[in-house]
């Protein structure tokens, strides 16, 4: 692991509204194949801090790196382009039309020749047979049901078509923000497991959410930001759920009980390290 | 690189399989056995067109019963006559209603651009080709006027619309000096539409050949491009088709540059229908043109309908006032049943949208 390049990585981020300090020095990194969840109470700077990697806005200062290349991204379709796919919360799917028109939405394949390139004829069939074979890849939609409208699937199968799509063109990795914010306990169930077949299928992902149980059930790693930076970088297997509240939220400070020795192995891509610092530092 | 290995691998590794369509993956279950109204519901809510092709099915056979000439070719060729311009206008009606916005102006960019085809030709003695050209252009300009205004200085379409209809009118007013421009001073092209050719023994106009013409058209753009799928996204969810990659504002305006287009080839069939051009023709299209839209099934709310519920939603209208005449009932009543028929059609629209839990 010590070798590994991050897929994404970013230092020192830091962006400004007016006298407000949204990011005030944020590092990040997301390893090949890992579920990573970004954790943070309101006003941490998470939301800022997935917009500068989506792309959605501009870091001030700061360094974004893919895939050890320094990069530059000036709006969602840049980073898009980039193979960085993002779900957004709410907004993820448009419901009147149907989930192979969704999946492809923006890019649309063209038939081929003069229906395509003169009468600018879509490739229905090549959208049907694409889109079955990604929601049947993740194991979310029985065959028959590719030309039905988005809006008569529950909001856990919506999800699904989101994290579909974005699984489906995402070559690099996938941003999901809060996925299971609006779902009931099965459905999200659901959902978390769709994630988890998608890092298994090989694309890391990162992963928002203020749902403590659901972060700790997915991810691999937990990054936590506090005040507009990284405080500290966790897993669940050393970490309990109110251990992470508590660094969350301020009540434990960083350091104290050795988290910047974690944040230093994270930082050196250190996983197994992290996990045997943290076991030391319990025993 | 390890990663671009395991980039590689992702698109040949098939789901676990134990982890398929299992219990636990959300498959969509198929529908189950449910009551009549929400089987109907289920009709409607797939193919919104099916209640109008219903209804205009329903006042022909009524009419055919009640008034004797109704079904005559030269009666049915009528009504389609009557149809042209607002079916024309629902066209570009459409067309904005399904980006969630509306055109208060098509009735006036038509009658603008009717009065610059027939001015230019009769008094300024430009050749007939290139006046109608110049026509389009002004329409589609006034299109490009409202697109701009919608998706730059993010005005409501309803209130810029508003605005325009006033300022393109009044320019109609100016240019024209409130004259009406006799057909006999205009050039052949200009009048051609109102030609007719025999089908048998109905007589049918060229206009409304184009009009059905411009109907196909546009029915593929909605459903066979990505441009159409765009339209759909648009009035659907403007942020999640933009957050997906959607052009918005070049599909809004590109909506808008189209439907100042069209309305001025309605402007063209307008001219040819009433065999000259007036400035003051046309005065009720705006209202018809949302109504056969609204008739016609497509949501107000946008992202909803299709062009062709549109035709049907304008021949039911021309094929109720029609009918009521020859079945001898009070114009009146033609407004009234009207009037019936819009709060119909989006009371059920509404009931469509809702989504079933």
């Amino acid at each position: 692991m010590n070798e590994t390049t991050p897929i994404l990585q970013a230092r020192g981020l830091v962006k400004r509204y007016g006298h407000v300090v949204a990011l005030g020095g944020a590092d990040f990194e997301l390893y090949p194949g890992e579920i990573l969840a970004v954790i943070g109470d309101n006003g941490a700077g998470k939301s800022t801090l997935i917009k500068c990697l989506s792309g959605a806005t501009v870091p001030d200062e700061g360094e974004i790196e893919l895939d050890g290349q320094p990069v530059q991204m000036r709006n969602p379709l840049e980073a898009r382009a980039m193979g960085i796919e993002t779900v957004y919360q709410t907004l993820a799917v448009s419901p009147s039309l149907d989930i192979a028109s969704n999946l492809f939405l923006g890019r649309e394949p063209r038939a081929p020749g003069l229906m395509g390139t003169v009468l600018r004829r879509l490739d229905k069939r090549k959208m049907r047979d694409e889109a079955r074979r990604h929601m049947t890849e993740l194991g979310i939609l029985t065959i028959q049901n590719i030309g039905q409208q988005v809006e008569s699937l529950s909001g856990g199968q919506r999800q699904g078509v989101a994290v579909a799509r974005a699984a489906a063109f995402g070559s690099r990795l996938v941003i999901l923000d809060e996925p299971t914010a609006a779902l009931g306990v099965k459905e999200s169930g659901k959902v978390l497991e769709l994630i988890a077949r998608v890092r298994d299928n090989g694309l890391p992902v990162i992963l928002i959410s203020h749902n403590m149980p659901h972060v700790f059930e997915v991810a691999d790693r937990i990054h936590i930001q506090r005040l507009g930076r990284r405080v500290a970088v966790v897993t669940p297997k050393t970490h309990t759920m109110n251990e992470a509240v508590a660094i969350m939220t301020g009540a434990t400070e960083a350091g104290v009980h050795g988290y910047e020795q974690v944040v230093h192995d994270a930082e050196r891509h250190d996983a197994k390290g992290t996990a045997d610092t943290l076991q030391q530092l319990d025993q | 690189m390890a990663e671009e290995h395991r980039r590689g691998l992702r698109r040949l590794i098939p789901a676990p399989q134990g982890a398929g369509p299992s219990p636990g993956t959300g498959g969509i279950e198929a529908a189950e056995a449910r009551g009549l109204g929400a089987r109907i519901h289920d009709i409607l809510h797939a193919n919104a067109v099916i209640g109008p092709a219903i209804v205009l099915l329903l006042a022909i056979l009524v009419f055919s019963i009640t008034a004797d000439r109704f079904l005559e070719p030269r009666n049915l060729s009528l009504i389609v006559q009557q149809v042209m311009v607002v079916g024309t206008l629902g066209v570009a009606q459409t067309l904005i209603i399904l980006t969630a916005g509306i055109d208060l102006s098509v009735g006036a960019i038509m009658v603008l651009s009717s009065i610059v085809m027939a001015k230019l030709s009769a008094d300024s003695g430009v050749p007939g080709l290139l006046a109608l050209l110049i026509g389009f252009g002004v329409g589609t300009a006034c299109g490009l006027i409202n697109g701009l205004l919608v998706t730059r200085l993010r005005l409501p379409p309803f209130i810029v619309t508003l605005g325009t209809l006033n300022v393109f009118f009044a320019l109609n007013l100016y240019y024209s000096k409130s004259e009406t421009i006799r057909g006999v001073d205009m050039p052949d092209l200009l009048l051609w539409t109102g030609n007719t050719f025999n089908l048998g023994d109905t007589k049918i106009t060229y206009g409304s050949l184009l009009m059905l013409g411009l109907y196909g058209v546009i029915a593929y753009a909605l459903s066979s491009t990505a441009w159409g799928r765009h339209v759909y996204a648009v009035g659907d969810d403007a942020e999640a088709a933009r957050l997906s990659g959607v052009r918005t504002n070049r599909v809004v305006l590109s909506v808008y540059v189209l439907a100042g287009l069209i309305c001025a080839v309605a402007g063209w069939f307008l001219i040819g229908r009433i065999a000259s051009a007036s400035p003051q023709a046309g005065g009720t299209a705006n209202l018809d043109s949302i109504t056969a839209v609204v008739i016609g099934g497509t949501s107000l709310f946008g992202g909803r309908g299709l062009v062709v519920g549109t035709l049907f939603g304008a021949l039911i209208v021309g094929v109720l006032r029609n009918g009521l005449t020859q079945s001898g009932v009070d114009v009146l009543w033609q407004d009234f049943a009207v009037g019936i028929l819009i709060i119909v059609a989006v009371a059920i629209d509404q009931w469509i949208r809702k989504v079933k839990a």
